[in-house]
């Protein structure tokens, strides 16, 4: 087998399946200049991986993609996202359909203070995805069969989300993201507050996501990056400094700065 | 060379156990110490005046709750009754003829003067009775009738009977019947239901707040109905849709002086626009809803605001996260959560309103009238007003209906702002 007929079918591959491109993206929380001139793309049926030091704007890009800073008043965000080939802000694009495509887990748990099948239930019941009650049902076990979550609260399914352990209550939210069968999923630390245990079978669940969705996935641990991404985006003091395939990153990074933080010497 | 470093060592660790540090915690621990004495000073200060305020208004007040009584045998006899107009017959004759009986011996000025004892009620009570039971006609029946204010006063014990006669609203004679009715045990002194179940009246032991009551309701509801939903909407509005820029900075700005705008104002106010301009009818509790919600509704707004901003925004971002619109997130999600604080803040603003006196005043309602409102459209009182009517009035038997008033009042306010507290404790949530 040739090594340069795989790297042009790949490449080949890679322009049909662009899900999200993003260019020249600028970011301004009042003065604070937050994203410089970031550019990426996310291919879709891929895991990215976005990786760097804390502050450094890995939040601030996800929340770009499915137009959260919108919410935030002081918050401006220019430059072109691409979704599907489609400018996600442009004038004719509603926020509140792109955010039911893009799902995302937040980087603090945040259940609503409602029960737990109210929690997974609410996505599919506000955008009309089941007809029945049963069917219903079944897409809230599926979720929470997904997130790892579905033996330990099987039992009580009617007692308040908040009640959950902090470990719980993440899997919950990723749970709810799932449950609308979002094509784009962003988990921003989805790992952070979980025991190896449940970070094991997040990431199996990310793995199985790939097969449908994009995801992407911010994370500070580089071991969790190399196991679960394909393609891995290095941001540092709010600009994108590398990004290519995982295994690139991190066996033979061409900027030094990525080499230090991924050796652990910046961070 | 180690005999050195371990110097330093101990030069640089700070001494935990030293005079210096204990010296410090001594002052921090008598520093808290004086910060708790001045506050239970001032907790049992304000406990102090509470304490002194209460049993000020009961020591003079738990009289109107009682009402002394007088059982009487009354004939319907045929000669005073008019059986074909039932409702316009002597019964003034027959509470006479009723006097004779008792005191065989009385003289025709003996008798008015007995007569006197009985509440001017006593001939409506008498006939109504028969009024409703016609076949009483020619029967004898037993009636507790109340008697008059002095009688009353009497009776508590709050007319002295070693003042010279003169001075005395009762004379020698007077004392001497009533004390022969009270040695034949007929004089009870049962709970003054009257209080609660009459309207307004010129005689003391007729007058009650059922007016007042019925009128302050009205007054209430309509204040509820037009400041709850207004307010709600208005905080919602203001809120969570508005753009934030220089006219809703205004408006906050408006909203947060009405707030502090005296209440008179408002009565004023109404008094010009709902009275003079529209024409609505004066003492109707319709108008004084309507002038009182002018006053709830900035504290709604400003309650209702606070509570919506108290939701935490991470649970915003969730619902949004999965798609939500901002009218989704805001009635699913945020008003449900906000919900207590706004719950809360109504009530406290309705509380406020129950006791306000001031626009009432101006817009009629410390009318005399004699009758509950049938609808918020009829002329009626309300607590506050009928307290200022009753602290005006210079008959005695005012003094403590005046004091009942005041206790009744406080006492719908406890049970108001005791919903406030049930609802905060009930529906506080941890995130
Ligand atoms: N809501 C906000 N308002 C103002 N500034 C913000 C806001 N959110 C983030 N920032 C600023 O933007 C910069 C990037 O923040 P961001 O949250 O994207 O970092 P991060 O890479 O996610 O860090 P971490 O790994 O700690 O989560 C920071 O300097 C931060 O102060
Ligand atoms: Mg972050």
């Amino acid at each position: 087998m040739n090594m340069y007929d795989t790297e042009r079918t790949e490449a080949a591959l890679d322009v049909k399946n662009l899900k999200i491109s993003a260019t020249g993206v600028n970011v301004h929380y009042g003065q604070n200049h937050a994203l410089k001139d970031v550019s990426v793309q996310i291919q879709d049926n891929t895991v990215t991986a976005f990786i760097g030091p804390s502050g450094c704007g890995k939040s601030t890009f996800l929340r770009c993609l499915n137009r959260m800073n919108d919410t935030i008043d002081i918050c401006r965000v220019d430059g072109e996202i691409l979704l599907d080939g489609r400018d996600i802000y442009d004038k004719g694009v509603d926020p509140v359909q792109l955010r039911a495509r893009v799902g995302m887990v937040f980087q603090k748990p945040n259940p609503f203070p409602k029960s737990i099948y109210e929690n997974v239930a609410y996505g599919p019941k506000i955008h009309g995805l089941t007809r029945s009650k049963s069917e219903m049902d079944q897409v809230v076990e599926r979720s929470l069969r997904k997130a790892a979550l579905w033996n330990e609260v099987k039992d009580r399914l009617q007692e308040p989300g908040t009640a959950l352990s902090g470990g719980q209550q993440q899997r919950l939210c990723i749970a709810r993201a799932i449950a609308t069968s979002p094509e784009v999923l962003l988990m921003d630390e989805p790992c952070s507050a979980l025991d190896p245990i449940a970070t094991a079978q997040v990431e199996e669940l990310i793995d199985e996501l790939r097969s449908s969705f994009s995801v992407v996935i911010v994370t500070h641990s580089m071991q969790q990056a190399a196991r679960v991404s394909q393609k891995t985006a290095f941001f540092h003091l709010g600009s994108l400094v590398e990004y290519g395939d995982t295994s690139t990153i991190f066996t033979n990074p061409t900027d030094p700065r990525t080499e230090s933080y991924i050796t652990g010497r910046i961070g | 060379m180690t005999d050195i470093n371990t110097d330093q060592a101990k030069a640089e660790r700070f001494d935990w156990d030293g005079a210096e540090y204990s010296a410090r915690v001594n002052k921090r621990k008598r520093s808290e110490l004086r910060l708790k004495a001045i506050g239970l000073t001032a907790i049992a200060a304000a406990l102090g005046m509470l304490f002194l305020l209460l049993s000020s208004l009961i020591s003079t007040g738990y009289h109107a709750f009682t009402q002394t009584h007088i059982k009487f045998d009354v004939t319907y006899d045929p000669e005073f009754i008019n059986p074909d107009n039932l409702a316009r017959s002597d019964y003034r004759g027959l509470i006479r003829e009723v006097m004779r009986e008792n005191f065989p011996e009385a003289t025709d000025d003996d008798l008015r003067m007995l007569s006197g004892i009985l509440s001017n009620a006593a001939q409506f009570k008498i006939r109504d009775r028969i009024v409703e039971d016609p076949s009483l006609l020619g029967q004898t029946i037993s009636l507790n009738i109340p008697v008059s204010d002095p009688y009353d006063q009497l009776n508590k014990g709050l007319i002295n009977r070693d003042t010279p006669e003169q001075f005395r609203r009762v004379n020698d004679a007077e004392i001497a019947a009533f004390d022969v009715l009270v040695s034949r045990d007929v004089v009870t002194k049962p709970f003054n239901w009257a209080l609660f179940t009459n309207a307004d009246s010129r005689f003391p032991e007729l007058a009650g707040l059922k007016g007042a009551i019925v009128g302050s309701f009205y007054a209430l509801l309509i204040c509820f109905a037009l400041s709850f939903p207004i307010g709600i909407g208005a905080a919602i509005y203001l809120e969570e849709f508005a753009p934030r820029n220089k006219v809703s900075d205004l408006i906050e700005v408006n909203i947060n002086n009405l707030a502090a705008v005296p209440s008179v104002v408002f009565g004023l106010l109404a008094l010009a626009v709902f009275i003079g301009w529209f024409g609505m009818p004066r003492s109707a509790p319709f108008v004084g809803g309507m002038t009182l919600a002018l006053m709830t509704l900035p504290t709604i707004i400003i309650a209702t605001r606070a509570a919506l901003k108290a939701v935490p925004p991470s649970i915003r971002e969730a619902a949004l996260g999965v798609g939500a619109s901002k009218q989704q997130v805001v009635f699913g999600h945020v008003l449900p959560l906000a919900m207590p604080g706004i719950l809360t803040g109504t009530i406290i603003g309705l509380a406020q309103a129950l006791g306000e006196t001031a626009p009432l005043l101006l817009i009629g309602m410390n009318a005399f009238i004699t009758a509950a409102p049938s609808t918020p459209f009829d002329s009626s009182t309300a607590l506050p007003t009928q307290i200022f009517i009753w602290a005006d009035s210079p008959e005695r038997g005012f003094v403590s209906r005046t004091s009942a008033a005041i206790l009744v009042l406080l006492g719908f306010l406890i049970f108001m702002n005791a919903i406030a507290i049930f609802l905060r404790n009930r529906f506080e949530r941890k995130w």
